[in-house]
């Protein structure tokens, strides 16, 4: 083995990234980055990553928390569902300088998190054979409702080039520049159509968080809110409009409760769309055939 | 060690893969008693948030059962709810869609190879290490890998999770000219996977032999990516003893046992031990792989795909990845050339009441869907079976015995850290996708 990890002389940062219930997509995005990553690990010393490396041996990821670290900034992915995971995280803070959680499941409880809404037992039951086994948690949430983070990267997943200044902006030490306003800002830099005005396509992109670069209105299709909710999104107008473009109120159901689900800036649909039912109905309830 | 006392060798966090797994290793003596791969992911019930769910929805939401082979969940989702509507994509349509997926199977592959598998045989914990010493490969390897990404980024919009992909073909298609550029990229692909197989080829490895029962998909003309019937070829039963069962019978042939004192769900393919993946795809369609990887694999030391060559060594599985890579650099190239922009960028999907299934040959071996739906589309029921899970089985099998061959051999004891890094290397082979399996693999408390 080639480790040489703990080294007193090297000056370079030390980056760890931790894995909760996720799909393991939010860490891939590091190795996703092939231009940089040669370049990157000569500024950071990438410590602990599962994924990547085996270069703290056996023993075992509890074994190596007891005593390692701690670690200058840590990339935590995925949401809390067990409660071991839930002891873990607590851990993950005390040895982390700079926690920035990465993607829907840490910041948001990810898909997983529709489990919130629905009984968590009867889930176990749907799936399992043995549902004696299993242990889990009756929610999915993000890692913020268990211990302060410092910053939070959205999307799900996130985008390379958000990760790259996160990473960059912390190495030069200065705030990244992640802005929080709308997916439409990044159309309009991108050059696309709004495909909602042009098309009448129904699409999330007023209320979502910015940071994919509006990838879907440019292929044609509605945004479907993977990075979570914009700051201060305006839900009472974004509601009236997707029922003007023909969303039945199932479908707007379904769009919100997806990979953000338990966002609090998006909760609120369900009573919105109660106090919507005072107003005149102007939708019909299938959906229009969408042009491509 | 003492080869006549009992020890237990635990592997509680597995490096170098996807997702979460640990290895129990119990020795009796000089045998090895029990080996059990237990994956403690947590579960995410897809399989019961899929629920009420419109048709439509599957392939976004599978996707996010793992970001290493999101294009498979996709794949094996779409087919699943078409079979279930009675509708065939097919054309350029299905042609698009085979190039997104040999997008995944070179950026997935290639991943595996360098980032995750090679550093076995080099004697490196990572691939930073190992740029110290071959910094070439590894560009040539980061290099190759993003061109799988890029075909992932233009045809869906990113590499993890694409957006392009519905029910019935895509949101939009690509212009011929759209896809040139990445036809030149693919050149110089081409050129750093047939370096890849080389370089691979030329590594040490253990011997060992599988004696699984091989389980890929087939369709005759194809290397089978996204389409086909399973077919098995059984370990018994003289060479290429091949036979084939309807997808509609999957259930009946894979079945998913839960062991009492295990942790782990395990599969059974017809009441016996079996493989997906590589290993298996190579002997079921080596005969139609494109020339030019059919001819590496030669070089290789494979075997002669068009004669039946198969491989059996489960450690070479790396050069028959390569020599995937290769094929889908190849395919991608054909596709690309012979593409003309379809009228239409989707083939409609009524929903109607019925239950369908679907099945494509991810990256790591062959991924399973059904479907049921209402009238109106709403999903009332799922089931997903990934590679991973058929897989456990013969990965704890082949641990086994690389462990009982080691303890065999004659020379100095073997100490903790040399079987764990041996036990590590064994499951590896299989590009294990921890969070694939996960959605029904139970997360357990060990009970004393």
């Amino acid at each position: 083995m080639t480790t040489e990890l703990g080294s007193a002389t090297d000056p370079r940062p030390t980056l760890a990234v931790w894995k909760f219930a996720s799909c393991d997509g939010c860490q891939l995005t590091l190795l996703d980055c092939e231009d940089e990553l040669l370049g990157l690990t000569d500024r950071v010393r990438i410590e602990h990553f599962l994924e990547m490396t085996s270069a703290e041996g056996a023993g075992g990821e509890r074994a190596r928390l007891d005593g390692r670290g701690p670690y200058d900034l840590s990339l935590v992915e995925g949401s809390i569902t067990t409660a071991e995971d839930a002891e873990r995280i607590q851990h993950v803070r005390r040895i982390s300088r700079y926690l920035v959680t990465i993607g829907a499941c840490a910041t948001a409880g990810g898909i997983q998190a529709l489990r919130n809404f629905a009984d968590v037992d009867e889930f176990i039951a749907a799936v399992y054979a043995r549902p004696e086994y299993i242990s889990t948690l009756e929610t999915s949430t993000a890692i913020s409702a268990h211990v302060p983070v410092d910053l939070e990267l959205r999307g799900c997943p996130i985008d390379r080039r958000q990760l790259l200044e996160v990473i960059t902006a912390y190495l030069t030490g200065r705030k990244p520049r992640i802005p929080g306003h709308s997916v439409c800002f990044e159309c309009k830099r991108r050059g696309t159509t709004c495909i909602t005005v042009a098309h009448g396509i129904p699409c999330l992109g007023p209320v979502t968080h910015a940071g994919c670069g509006a990838i879907c209105p440019a292929y044609g299709r509605g945004c479907y809110g993977c990075f979570g909710p914009s700051s201060q999104p305006n839900l009472r107008s974004m509601l009236a409009q997707l029922r003007h473009d023909g969303m039945s109120e199932q479908d707007i159901q379904r769009v919100f409760r997806t990979f953000n689900a338990a966002s609090p800036e998006h909760a609120p649909v369900p009573d919105l769309a109660a106090e919507e039912q005072e107003r005149p109905p102007n939708t019909t309830e299938t959906h229009p055939e969408r042009p491509a | 060690m003492n080869h006549r006392g009992t020890r237990v060798l635990r592997l509680d966090a597995l490096a170098r893969v996807e997702g979460e797994a640990a290895l129990h290793l119990r020795v009796d003596g000089g045998t090895v008693a029990e080996t059990r791969l237990r994956i403690y992911e947590p579960p995410r019930f897809f399989e019961a948030l899929l629920r009420g769910r419109s048709h439509t929805e599957p392939p976004d939401i599978t996707s996010r059962i793992c970001g290493i082979c999101p294009v498979a969940y996709q794949m094996s989702a779409c087919q699943a709810i078409e079979n279930a509507c009675g509708v065939t994509v097919d054309g350029p349509l299905a042609d698009l869609r085979r190039l997104l997926y040999c997008g995944e199977w070179i950026e997935s592959h290639t991943l595996h190879i360098y980032l995750l598998h090679a550093p076995d045989f080099l004697g490196h914990a990572d691939v930073v290490g190992l740029a110290r010493d071959q910094r070439a490969a590894v560009e040539r390897g980061l290099r190759l890998k993003q061109s799988g990404n890029a075909i992932l980024e233009q045809l869906g919009g990113r590499p993890i999770h694409p957006v392009n992909v519905r029910i019935g073909g895509f949101y939009r298609t690509p212009a011929p000219q759209e896809l040139r550029p990445l036809a030149q990229r693919l050149r110089q692909a081409r050129e750093d996977a047939l370096e890849t197989v080389r370089w691979v080829a030329a590594f040490d490895f253990p011997d060992a032999v599988c004696d699984h029962d091989l389980l890929a998909l087939r369709d005759p003309g194809h290397y089978a990516i996204d389409s086909g019937t399973p077919a098995v070829i059984a370990a018994q039963g003289g060479p290429r003893a091949l036979r084939e069962f309807a997808l509609s019978d999957f259930e009946q042939h894979v079945r998913e046992l839960q062991v009492a004192h295990s942790t782990a769900l395990t599969a059974t393919l017809d009441d016996r031990r079996f493989l997906t993946g590589p290993l298996a795809r190579y002997a079921i369609n080596g005969q139609w792989l494109h020339p030019v990887a059919a001819e590496a694999a030669r070089d290789a030391g494979l075997g002669d795909p068009a004669l039946g060559g198969m491989c059996d060594n489960p450690f070479r599985s790396i050069v028959v990845r390569a020599v995937e890579v290769l094929h889908a650099v190849e395919e991608a190239l054909r596709i690309i050339d012979g593409y003309e922009q379809p009228p239409r960028p989707a083939a409609e999907v009524p929903p109607r009441r019925a239950v369908g299934a679907g099945a494509t040959e991810a990256p790591r071996g062959l991924l399973y869907h059904r479907y049921a739906l209402t009238e109106d589309g709403t999903l009332t029921g799922a089931r997903i079976i990934p590679p991973t899970a058929q897989n456990q089985t013969a990965i704890e099998e082949d641990v086994r015995r690389a462990v009982q061959a080691r303890l065999d051999r004659d020379g100095p004891d073997a100490d903790d850290e040399e079987l764990t890094l041996l036990c590590e290397r064994a499951i590896r082979n299989h590009d294990p996708c921890i969070s694939c399996s996960a959605h029904f693999l139970d997360l357990t408390v060990e009970r004393a």
